[in-house]
């Protein structure tokens, strides 16, 4: 094998999400002259973009003063919020916590939107570049990061170069910054490596499923943002589920849930499709069509699970460090936030050190502090995580406790003798069939003539202890159907369909064994979705 | 020799293509756009003849909107030398774009020609015919392997009934199918270099084109939904539920 190229920049980003390219637009505003690359995997900026997405726009104002005038190309102002309490037929309003009314915010396509943000970065002279995954980190002699390295291209199933094989690069930075989403699987490495978690409480996750509908004339209502909670989750199980109103008769609808879920048997996927099957969202699909799906995990765990950010040499922002706000069910504002505080500091300092404490002094890290307990509070159940969440909102979070978290791969319960309570699911008719019908949709593309990137580390645990212990989850929680069991010789061998995965990391999450390990498949492979 | 590759924009071939509730075309609103896989066949053929030394420069042509100077940056980025781009906000139909490359061959006097056997968004297969016709220059159609022999090609085409091995006097047009080659991986300094090479923009009125709408087309429409099955019991309830519908 030859010698690697080698390309320098000054500060080279991994993900080209909200916090990277809002990193990226601020760095070059404040100091033109450093040279800035963005590099992100998939095929196109916000291709692998998932989000609901109501944001606020303060952020956007700090960040680009104007961007009314000039606004993503998807973007109505809430009008109205509702939540409501579904029962298998029936729903109930609830009143709307102060953490959810949405005046002044927006509904965007997060996917169009960073599209949008990466021309204001070109425009600046970033250099973006996407189809290219990072799959290692540089490290330095002294053991710091100096950079990452380019996945090879062309390297067939077996590990071989192919015709077409072409080595990819070194980047050399002085500072590296990792915004690669929920669950970065070079974040994961380093996070391990500099041991950033030592002071926190281990991450907790969701998965989130999307839906974009073109829906009948007089369906959608601009503006509109309903959030529902209940059926079909029992009641030990977090989550629900949002409907946001978009122009053009298009309606985003979406369902996440907690991967604290104990129930082994539990498809989140079956969730989400029982609930559009309630008579209130059914109404508003039926005679539409999708025009676009996809999943993605989440950060859940919020201000107790947020690991030490910096590191020598680079830094963590956005949703691989885990800014979310959970009661606010908002993100972005967060992860922008996020990306403009680290290129302040880097155009400062010119250096790693000394992010961490910034952080947690500042708006980002204050706001999680304040709803800290509501998120662990529902581990008792919704009810009680209902009462609780009521009264940490009253008093701002002053109360002097915080809960813990809890990490997700413990919580499933072993099959021997768990009973899984009695869903009253119903069979359903709207689109998608199954979550073969639902990939479709995502537009999702490998070459399958590549290494698999979803790497067991202990094949053997799938087709003996697993399936005896909790019957394979996995061909349950993927949300694309990667995993499946089949029959060989009268015993039980995992398959495993890497070319349907949408990169929502669920697998790497849940797996109660934690033998799944996500690595980046070739640059520009993975879901193309549409307006997520 | 100089080598012209046309390229088109279109919807990439891994979106699920979705007809407008008007029947008035396809929604591409927030949809990936792609070099047409067949054209970057073609630009990969052209590149293997430069590095090979037949070949001296590779042009790579688009006709279209600004947007698909983005299509031009990635074959500069595969390895051409510079781009030139017929600008038109028109929808152009093939004899249109047949009449742009003419006046571009005119202009750059290339040896070969080489573009793809169809786009996959109108499947038409007439661009490449109609501009050999045009030029009054030999065609080869649907080609699969091109071995240049100095003012001649041998060419082996893909038709119905097996392979066919032809050879035509050069310049000539050829239409290139899908196992001609594998095309390149773009290495990521090279999109930096094709930044910097040159983009020529040359408007449609200024070639004296005119854009003619031979073709109208009526509408859009998706191919009708499947209707759902039902299950049967045995062979005697599938042969009276097929008698109910009169399929049998």
């Amino acid at each position: 094998m030859t010698e690697r190229e080698i390309m320098e920049y000054d500060v080279i980003i991994v993900g080209a999400g909200p916090a990277g390219l809002s990193c990226a637009i601020r760095l070059k505003q404040k100091k033109p002259d450093l040279t800035v690359a963005v590099i992100e995997k998939s095929s196109e900026i916000g291709a692998h973009i998932l989000s609901g997405a109501v944001i606020e726009p303060q952020p956007l104002d700090e960040l680009l003063p104007g961007w009314r005038d000039n606004p993503p190309p998807i973007c109505i102002p809430v009008e109205r919020d509702e939540i409501w309490l579904l029962s298998q037929q029936g729903r109930r309003r609830l009143p709307t916590p102060p953490q959810q009314k949405n005046h002044g915010n927006f509904i965007v396509s997060l996917g169009a939107m960073c599209a949008w943000m990466a021309n204001q970065a070109e425009a600046l002279e970033v250099d973006i570049f996407p189809g290219y995954a990072a799959s290692e980190i540089r490290f330095k002699d002294d053991g710091s990061v100096g950079g990452v390295i380019i996945g090879d291209m062309g390297v067939g199933r077996d590990g071989q170069p192919k015709d077409t094989f072409m080595q990819g690069i070194e980047i050399h930075a002085p500072i590296t910054i990792l915004s690669e989403g929920v669950r970065g699987h070079l974040s994961k490495q380093l996070i391990k490596k500099y041991e950033l978690d030592r002071d926190s409480d281990p991450q907790t996750y969701g998965i989130g499923m999307k839906e974009l509908w073109r829906v009948p004339p007089g369906k959608s209502i601009p503006g509109l943002v309903q959030h529902t909670t209940g059926w079909p989750l029992d009641s030990r199980t977090y989550g629900g589920s949002f409907i946001y109103h978009l122009d053009k008769d298009r309606i985003a609808i979406g369902f996440v849930c907690g991967l604290d879920y104990q129930d082994p048997e539990f498809m989140p996927f079956e969730a989400f499709q029982q609930m559009k099957n309630h008579p209130m969202v059914r109404d508003m699909l039926e005679g539409g069509e999708i025009v676009s799906s996809g999943a993605r995990a989440i950060t859940e765990g919020g201000y107790q699970s947020l690991p030490k950010t910096e590191m020598p040499g680079a830094l963590i922002i956005g949703d691989s460090a885990g800014t979310l706000n959970v009661p606010k069910i908002k993100g972005t504002h967060q992860a922008m936030r996020c990306g403009i505080l680290a290129a302040d500091h880097i155009a400062e300092t010119s250096a790693a050190a000394g992010f961490d404490r910034k952080l947690r002094d500042s708006e980002v890290v204050r706001e999680l502090y304040k709803v800290r307990n509501i998120r662990p509070a529902f581990y008792k159940g919704f009810w009680r995580g209902f009462l609780r969440a009521a009264i940490e909102t009253v008093t701002a979070g002053k109360l002097p406790t915080t809960l813990s978290v809890h990490a997700d791969d413990t919580a499933l319960k072993k099959l021997d003798g768990y009973t899984p309570p009695d869903r009253k699911w119903v069979s359903r008719d709207l689109p998608p069939r199954d979550r073969l019908a639902s990939v479709y949709f995502a537009a999702t593309e490998h070459d399958e003539d590549q290494p698999i990137h979803l790497q067991i580390l202990e094949p053997d645990i799938c087709s003996t202890r697993c399936v005896e212990e909790y019957n394979n989850p996995c061909t349950r929680f993927c949300p694309a159907q990667v995993y499946e069991m089949i029959d060989v010789n009268g015993g039980k061998e995992l398959q495993i369909n890497a070319a349907n995965c949408v990169h929502c990391k669920t697998c790497d999450i849940k797996d109660p064994y934690q033998i799944i390990n996500w690595v980046t498949p070739e640059g520009g492979s993975g879901p193309n979705y549409q307006n997520m | 020799m100089k080598i012209l590759v046309g390229i088109k924009r279109v919807v990439d071939y891994n979106v699920r293509v979705r007809v407008l509730n008007d029947g008035s075309g396809v929604d591409t609103d927030g949809v990936k756009m792609s070099v047409n896989p067949f054209d970057e066949i073609a630009l990969e053929e052209a590149l293997r003849i430069k590095e090979a030394g037949n070949a001296e420069e590779v042009i790579v042509v688009s006709a279209g909107g600004d947007e698909c100077q983005q299509q031009l940056r990635t074959g500069l980025a595969m390895g051409a030398d510079r781009a030139i781009q017929i600008q038109t906000s028109e929808s152009l139909q093939p004899l249109s774009v047949a009449r742009a490359l003419l006046k571009i061959i005119e202009r750059e006097q290339p040896g070969l020609v080489i573009l793809g056997k169809q786009a996959i968004d109108g499947d038409n297969s007439q661009t490449g015919q109609m501009l050999a016709a045009l030029w009054d220059r030999p065609q080869a159609t649907f080609a699969s392997k091109m071995v240049l022999n100095g003012d001649t090609a041998t060419i082996t085409r893909e038709v119905d009934a097996g392979l066919e091995t032809i050879e035509v006097d050069l310049p000539a047009v050829v239409t290139v199918d899908l196992r001609m080659n594998e095309p390149r991986f773009v290495k990521l300094p090279d999109i930096m270099k094709a930044k910097r090479k040159p983009l020529d923009v040359i408007s449609l009125g200024d070639l004296g084109v005119s854009v003619d709408g031979n073709l109208k087309i009526h509408h859009f429409a998706p191919p009708p939904q499947r209707q759902k099955g039902i299950m049967v019991e045995d062979t005697a309830q599938l042969v009276q539920e097929l008698k109910n519908r009169g399929l049998i």
